[in-house]
Order: structure tokens, then sequence, then C-alpha cells
């Protein structure tokens, strides 16, 4: 019975398996991060009506998010398939960011 | 992003030989499903407290009032730096880097310790200026008792605490299955052809800094 067919708990050992890929510019990534962290603190700061400020602040937020979900944890190169499951809370997220909004 | 690293990026997910469906092998498949269960838990946290403060504004104080955000940035900068420290991690074992993996490792393990150290200052910190869950002694906002100013009501406490506690026990729990495959690293569990032990421990631990990210902005810059 093969593999496929019995289902795996973990991915098949390969003994072989050189450096399969090119990993993505962890460094750079985290460097904008931190920089994002940087600049959500001082804008949040700013002198601004209270909705430039919320989403400005959410935007920052979201990008932040977004970079480590696609990159460390790798979900760009992931099966399409996963990345449906992965984005199906999203229309919740999208409540809770209108209500947000809608409050300013 | 340069294409070049998609193209070249070949997860050892996408093999033919693992579970078929979802296309990813069946603890990673759980991981991704049991992080999307935490998505609604902590969505639920947030829109509860969108909720409260908007109906109850007078509970609730100006970001930097109450809460200190130069610390909590900080804090922020450090749970990111375990993010990467993870990662390499990550990409250590799949070079077949076994001194790499528990380096990375350890300092992750290291800098999640940390943010939890420093949450636990900051709850006393501010349990110590009466900013505590449910306490009538700060429920009398913009009056002056006798140990100081007040700010803030009571919803104000309950729902930092519960969200940022929540969190903390998330980084806590992860603090502590690192720990786990660290000495399972050390006793040479994972090679490079098999490590989803690592990959599964990092996507938690992805997930947990992901949801700080949301939180810091929501909590304390809001």
């Amino acid at each position: 019975m093969s593999s496929a067919t019995t289902g795996q708990l973990e991915p098949p050992v390969d003994q072989d398996a050189g450096p399969a890929h090119a990993h993505p510019p962890y460094m750079l990534i985290w460097g904008v991060l931190a920089v994002l962290t940087l600049a959500e603190v001082g804008y949040a700061f700013m002198d601004l009506p209270k909705v430039f400020l919320a989403t400005g602040l959410i935007i920052m937020a979201v990008w932040k998010a977004v970079l480590v979900a696609l990159y460390y944890m790798h979900l760009r190169f992931e099966p399409k398939r996963l990345w449906i499951l992965a984005t199906s809370p999203l229309p919740l997220i999208l409540i809770l960011l209108a209500a947000v909004l809608q409050e300013f | 992003m340069s294409a070049t690293h998609a193209a070249a990026f070949t997860p050892m997910t996408v093999d033919p030989h693992t579970e078929r469906g979802m296309g990813v092998y069946n603890m990673k498949l759980g991981m991704w499903v049991f992080l999307l269960s935490e998505v609604m838990f902590f969505t639920s946290l947030i829109g509860s407290y969108i909720i409260l403060r908007f109906a109850h504004p007078e509970h609730f104080a100006a970001p930097g009032q109450v809460l200190n955000v130069p610390l909590t940035a900080l804090n922020t900068f450090f749970l990111i730096c375990s993010s990467v420290t993870m990662v390499k991690a990550f990409a250590a074992i799949q070079n077949g880097d076994q001194a790499g993996l528990k380096k990375w490792l350890l300092a992750t393990i290291l800098i999640g310790a940390l943010f939890v150290g420093i949450q636990a200052v900051e709850y006393t910190i501010l349990a110590g200026e009466r900013f505590v869950p449910v306490a009538e002694s700060y429920a009398t906002m913009g009056r002056h008792v006798e140990e100081g100013p007040v700010v803030g009501g009571p919803l104000y406490g309950a729902t930092f605490y519960t969200m940022t506690g929540f969190h903390g026990a998330h980084v806590t729990i992860g603090v502590l299955c690192l720990i786990f495959v660290l000495f399972r690293a050390m006793r040479g569990a994972y090679t490079q052809g098999s490590h989803g032990g690592v990959e599964i421990i990092g996507l938690y631990w992805h997930f947990v800094d992901l949801v700080w990210i949301i939180l810091f902005t929501i909590v304390y810059l809001i």
C-alpha cells in the first residue's frame, strides 16, 4: 500500500536530499518588519484625524502579517488548495476591519 | 521578492509521495487547521474588544496614556527577531546543518522567553499603577483617589489582560514546545530529509508572531 493511500504524519524521509531551493531573503524581510514596526509607532503618535491613523496603522499591520504568512510560514510556496484553506477566515477579518472603520 | 526565489523554492510538501487532497503531509495540514481555529479564537477576542471599546469609550484610555508603548514596541521587535531565528533554524536543517538548527532553536527559545519576561514586567508595572483586570479601584474614570489619578474602567483592564494574556500563554506554550524540539534535535531526531517537527513548530511560532503584530496595533496603537 502506497503512502498516498495510507497517509503520512511526516513527509517522506529522503536521505539524499540536498539544499532543495534558494530560501527567501529572510533577513531582508526581517528588516522590512522592523522598519514597519518603527514606522507604526511613529505614525501612531502623529497629530492626524483618527480615521487616517486607524487606516494607516491597519494597513501597516496587515502588510507585516502578510509578509510573515507568505515568507516565514512559506504560504507563498504552498499548493493552491492550502491557500484556499488558509484564507478561509478572511471574511471574518474583513468584517472586523469594517467595524473598526465604521466606528471611527 | 524576486521570481527566482519563488521558482527555486520547492517545499518538501509538494511531493507525489505525500498525502493527496490538500497536497501537504498530514501533520502539517493538521497544524494549519489548528491555526485557523486559532484565527477564529483571536478574531472573537479582538472583535469583542472593539465592540466594548466603542460602546463604552469612557472605560478606555488613549494609546500611551496607560500602556507603555515604547517598551511593548521593543518587545514586538524581539518577537519579530524570534521569527527570523525560527525560520533560520528551519533553513538550517533543510541544508543539513545540525549545529545551525540547534543554535537558531536556542536563540528562538531565549528571545521567546525574553518576550514573556518583558510582558511579565509590563504586567507588574501596570498592576503597580492599579491597572488590573476587573478592579473597582480604577472604575472611577477621571477621579483622583489617594494613590493617584485613575484612568480607564474595568472593561479596559479586562479586555487588555484577556487578549494579551491569552497571547502570552500561546508564547509560553510555544517556548515549551521549542524546548522539546531542541531536546529532540540534540538527540539527532531531525535530518535534512526528515524535519517535519521543526516545520510544524515553526508554523505555530510564526502564527503567534503574526497575531501579536495585529494585537499590538489594535490594543497599543489605535
